[in-house]
């Protein structure tokens, strides 16, 4: 015999009187499954404070850790993709768009702003990837083209932070194209001396690895970001062996020789800035 | 044995026809002229129709072509002389992109292209013209000292892709891919480029920034190959012909978008069936651009080549 009884049978709380937690305030960290608070998050910069690891976050969250004050003045914001190929696969192209508009409230997969980081003017150029994966088309490659001329005119300093699955295959070759077309601005701000600063976050893979990302003066990482040209899957496809473990990590990049950091996002800000005084 | 595809069946059976025709002919000893010559006009005007209608993924299988003449055939058929140099000066050479000075019809070129390989054995020593990062760091090495004697440099793009491997990310296939988009754009020298059968994505692009980019007839340039596109989009490998159609990755969807400077008629049946032929159009196209290029001054010869690429993309205000 128990010691409990229940007195009634099973569940009887109506749905109506049920008492709903509100979305958002608690999150799950990805990594070590401990929950996290919402706001503590934001102090945290977005970085587990049980693990360090770095939450995936997008050009709002890089802004608010960045720019000072969180002010700056959003450049070419309302640029969006034409659909050149009318692309169709099991989807249109142009539904995808509206989707992710719908879905995100963003234009594309780039937002570039003109702001300030403590105290000195620089233009920061940051990819979303809940937008079609961060991939790059016309808008991405049109965006970053005229942040950099824009960089030129005023003299200031550029940064992008990279998260992109790569090229965007519904617009094809006019994908490919701005592959072309950052990497030429990018040497044009080369020559005018002016300092690019690149931070690849998790993930960035392809077309973008291919161009701009790997082409700052200075290439940092955040930790344990998945950092290649050719994804992890096409590659164990290709030579049909299992690839060693921690294959193009933030941490594997920077042991071969094409990163010159990595940095946790608590101390990005005070980095970037203490750089860009360094070589001023 | 000759490689015919499915699409060049009606072609394949006229052929056939006439032999036979002619068998009997010969046998009989009966005057089979006219029947000959009906055929005859039957399979000209058939090989008209197919090769004029080619879908895209007709087009990519044809680019792919085992007899088509690849970098070191147009090499040979088209430079008087040619002095191939090796190696990236860091790891090793790659022999998937070669590379050397050559003179064409008396002016002195750097020419850099793809190689493929014809037959098993070369195909595995040219890694089926898949380059790691040292073949594109050969192919800047090689631009760089073309720029520092005032030659133009010439490439040839045929390629799947750069090569997906753990050596080739351990060595940087990004960054090599996208230091040479970097510094081609600013190479003070006139660069014309040519897709002679595969442009796929990075690979092709990695040595494709230039200030004419060509496309045979036959060939195909995009960000993937229709058939990576389908297992991605589709998630299967069935609709190649589906995303080749998608991807608008022919010659002439290419050229009216924009994308490429023109395009380089083929003979009839491909560039396999007269590479005497493509290879002399391919030549004359290279030694008109290279005359008119060396006109321009280096500054206006960069700022066109880059304005050319900063207006591509398509964009609503």
């Amino acid at each position: 015999m128990s010691w409990f009884r229940r007195e009634k049978a099973g569940i009887n709380t109506a749905t109506e009187h049920k008492k709903e937690a509100p979305d958002g305030l608690w999150n799950k960290c990805p990594s070590c499954k401990k929950p996290l608070l919402n706001i503590e998050q934001i102090e945290n910069k977005y970085v587990c404070h049980y693990c360090g690891y770095h939450l995936r976050i997008g050009s709002a969250a890089y802004f608010s850790i960045l720019f000072d004050d969180n002010e700056f003045v959003e450049l070419f914001p309302h640029l969006r993709s034409g659909d050149p190929l009318q692309f169709e696969d099991t989807k249109k192209y142009t539904e995808r768009l509206d989707d992710s508009y719908a879905k995100t409230g963003l234009n594309d997969a780039i937002r570039c702003a003109h702001g300030k980081i403590e105290g000195r003017d620089f233009v920061l150029a940051c990819m979303d990837f809940t937008f079609i994966g961060g991939s790059m088309g016309s808008v991405v490659g049109e965006k970053i083209a005229r942040s950099i001329d824009y960089c030129l005119q005023n003299k200031l300093p550029f940064m992008l932070v990279s998260k992109s699955g790569g090229a965007r295959m519904m617009e094809a070759a006019f994908s490919l194209m701005q592959m072309a077309k950052t990497s030429a601005k990018l040497a044009l701000l080369n020559q005018a001396k002016l300092p690019y600063i690149c931070l690849l976050t998790d993930p960035t893979t392809g077309g973008v690895t291919a161009s701009y990302a790997m082409l700052g003066d200075i290439n940092i990482a955040e930790p344990g970001a998945l950092i290649g040209f050719a994804g992890p899957r096409v590659i164990k496809e290709t030579i049909k062996k299992d690839l060693p473990k921690g294959f193009q990590t933030s941490e594997f990049l920077l042991e071969h020789g094409f990163l010159d950091f990595i940095v946790d996002r608590r101390e990005l800000k005070q980095k970037i800035a203490l750089f860009l005084n360094m070589i001023k | 044995m000759e490689t015919t595809f499915d699409f060049e069946k009606p072609i394949a059976d006229l052929q056939m026809q006439i032999e036979k025709v002619n068998q009997v002919a010969d046998k009989t000893k009966v005057d089979m002229g006219a029947t000959l010559a009906e055929l005859q006009d039957k399979l000209e005007k058939t090989k008209y129709e197919v090769y004029n209608n080619m879908t895209g993924w007709q087009k990519v299988q044809m680019s792919r072509h085992p007899d088509r003449p690849q970098t070191l055939d147009y090499v040979n058929l088209i430079c008087d002389d040619f002095i191939e140099l090796h190696g990236d000066r860091n790891v090793r050479d790659d022999k998937a992109i070669v590379g050397g000075f050559a003179t064409i019809g008396g002016q002195s070129v750097m020419i850099i292209g793809h190689q493929k390989g014809k037959n098993t054995k070369e195909r595995q020593f040219r890694n089926f013209g898949m380059a790691n990062p040292e073949g594109y760091r050969k192919a800047l090495r090689l631009m760089k000292l073309a720029e520092k004697f005032g030659k133009p440099v010439v490439t040839l793009i045929d390629t799947m892709g750069a090569y997906p491997g753990i050596e080739a990310e351990e060595r940087g296939q990004g960054e090599a891919i996208a230091r040479n988009l970097m510094e081609m754009s600013v190479l003070k020298v006139p660069i014309v480029c040519i897709i002679i059968g595969e442009g796929a994505s990075g690979g092709a692009l990695g040595i494709g920034v230039g200030d004419r980019v060509y496309m045979l007839e036959h060939t195909w340039y995009s960000v993937i190959s229709p058939e990576s596109c389908s297992s991605i989009l589709w998630r299967s490998w069935d609709y190649k012909e589906r995303a080749a159609e998608a991807l608008k990755l022919t010659a002439a969807d290419m050229s009216k978008n924009g994308l490429i400077d023109g395009i380089i008629k083929e003979p009839l049946g491909g560039a396999h069936h007269n590479p005497e032929e493509i290879a002399e159009s391919v030549k004359q196209q290279l030694l008109g651009d290279i005359a008119t290029l060396q006109k321009k001054t280096v500054e206006q010869l960069v700022s066109e080549r880059i304005d050319k690429f900063s207006k591509m993309g398509v964009v609503v205000e």
